[in-house]
């Protein structure tokens, strides 16, 4: 593995008694592309808003490009590109608009702004809908502002809480082409609920189960793991297998 | 100060993308003229002064302001973008300070559209423009109070109504803390009370500016009610920003 761009280490949160995330510990390094998966409530998007620097860890540290998340949120935040769950956006805005202020927050101005909106507006294809409302965009066309909104500062780290959920087949494929195509230069966190997803993107799988890494490996080490002959797709059974048992200690 | 100008803007233009500023401006100038000229007799006082306009104003803001702040933090979180907000390289500070600036900026524009009252009474006689400007030195501030409050208690909440309730609670206990009426209530051998609820009421303050009285102690007393209410408000926000 390359120079990790991010290296999360022995990281926990606990809300009250409940654990959602225990110790958990990896890292990413440039031109991988991690899929984070893991059923509901496994804690896969409190780890994500961890890493972002939203919820702040009860144990653990995150590293963004060498830059520590809690002593220097700043400075680490701005070299993440950050799909929340759902892309949540401001609803009166239009996406030009939207795109417009998240740049100057980004630190980009007059022509040079203009340019890296244009540019990303075309790289999702929101050419035609830049200047509706974004209440009045359909799932998908929301999914993609959001997307743009993460990629515009062209980041060196992009994290994206399920960025293909809800969206048709086509558009599905589009976005998992987009985020091939950034893969080589940049470190990709992407949490997803489809198994199929992660051998079509990802170089490397991990399993999550009750706040705890259940598998580390890559999509092919993932699905061979199922035992042969098995009626249903393998990942299925191995995801089932990995995070229905009570007892897992693997990894 | 980039941060902060970005926050601005877009909270600013937000205003303006739905109908909360127009709303907020035609109600706001037909109940300060209503006020001012029927209830406050403007006319029949035959008096060349404001005085009724900035009697009436600390009421006015009462209610209106709360609905200007009450979306400010609540939408924010229900919409789920204060996650987009507070991932983005920007301080809770700086987005606290820049929400905020804006919307005391949007109630110093409500402010100037009553100038024609100024005018009028311009024209009618002979008033003293010192006191009239130190008048609205003395609501800009007092709307800033408010704000700073209103925005402040919309971090508690995702709700709105609730927000504005409890705004408008609050911004209601600090007025009538110097009010007369009530302070008249308190028995004199408690002193010691009524001046302590003179000294952090609202309304102590801005009628002494609005009097003509620019006193360094009133101004202070303005900066540092904001500036606690921005500071809990960040306090708040840490908390609660994800709940």
């Amino acid at each position: 593995m390359s120079t990790p761009m991010i290296e999360i280490q022995n990281l926990s949160k606990r809300f009250g008694s409940f654990v959602a995330v225990d110790g958990v510990s990896f890292q990413v390094g440039r031109g991988e592309v991690l899929g984070f998966l893991g059923p509901n409530g496994a804690g896969k998007s409190t780890t994500m808003k961890m890493a972002t620097g939203f919820l702040s860890p009860t144990a653990g540290s995150i590293r963004i490009c060498g830059l520590d998340m809690l002593a220097d949120p700043l400075a680490a935040k701005s070299k993440i590109g950050y799909l929340p769950e759902g892309a949540p956006a401001y609803p009166d805005m239009t996406p030009q608009e939207f795109l417009e202020f998240a740049a100057a927050i980004r630190g980009l101005s007059g022509e040079q702004k203009r340019a890296r909106v244009d540019q990303v507006i075309a790289l999702v294809h929101l050419e035609s809908h830049r200047h509706r409302p974004i209440e009045k965009l359909s799932k998908g066309f929301k999914r993609r502002v959001g997307l743009a909104q993460a990629i515009l500062h062209d980041p060196e780290v992009l994290i994206m809480d399920e960025p293909t959920d809800g969206l048709d087949p086509n558009q599905k494929y589009e976005v998992r082409k987009l985020i091939k195509s950034m893969a080589v230069n940049k470190a990709i966190v992407l949490s997803t609920h489809i198994l199929e997803e992660v051998k079509a993107v990802c170089t490397r799988a991990i399993i999550v189960n009750r706040g705890k890494i259940v598998f580390d490996g890559t999509p092919a080490e993932f699905e061979a793991r199922a035992p042969k002959g098995a009626g249903e797709p393998a990942m299925d059974v191995v995801f089932r297998s990995l995070t229905t048992s009570d007892a897992v200690a693997t990894a | 100060m980039r941060n902060v100008s970005a926050i601005f803007k877009r909270e600013l233009s937000g205003y303006f993308y739905t109908p909360v500023a127009y709303v907020f401006l035609v109600i706001f100038l037909w109940l300060a003229g209503w006020f001012t000229l029927f209830l406050g007799q403007l006319y029949e006082r035959r008096l060349a002064d404001l005085e009724p306009f900035f009697t009436f104003v600390p009421w006015l803001y009462l209610f209106l302001l709360p609905a200007i702040t009450m979306r400010l933090w609540s939408e924010e979180r229900r919409n789920g973008t204060v996650e987009l907000l507070m991932t983005l390289p920007i301080s809770i500070g700086q987005a606290v300070t820049g929400k905020f600036l804006a919307a005391w900026a949007f109630a110093g524009c409500a402010l100037l559209l009553t100038l024609p009252l100024v005018i009028t009474v311009n024209y009618l006689g002979d008033p003293d423009n010192g006191v009239i400007l130190a008048g609205y030195l003395g609501a800009f501030l007092l709307a800033g109070g408010y704000l700073a409050i209103g925005a402040c208690i919309s971090a508690l909440t995702k709700n709105q109504v609730i927000a504005f309730v409890l705004a408008v609670v609050a911004c209601l206990l600090l007025m009538l803390a110097g009010f007369k009426p009530v302070m008249d209530l308190v028995p004199e051998s408690l002193s010691a009370v009524s001046e302590t609820l003179a000294a952090i009421g609202l309304l102590t303050h801005f009628e002494s500016i609005s009097k003509g009285v620019v006193d360094l102690r009133d101004l202070l007393y303005f900066v540092t009610l904001i500036a606690f209410f921005l500071f809990a408000n960040a306090v708040i926000l840490e908390q609660k920003k994800a709940d």
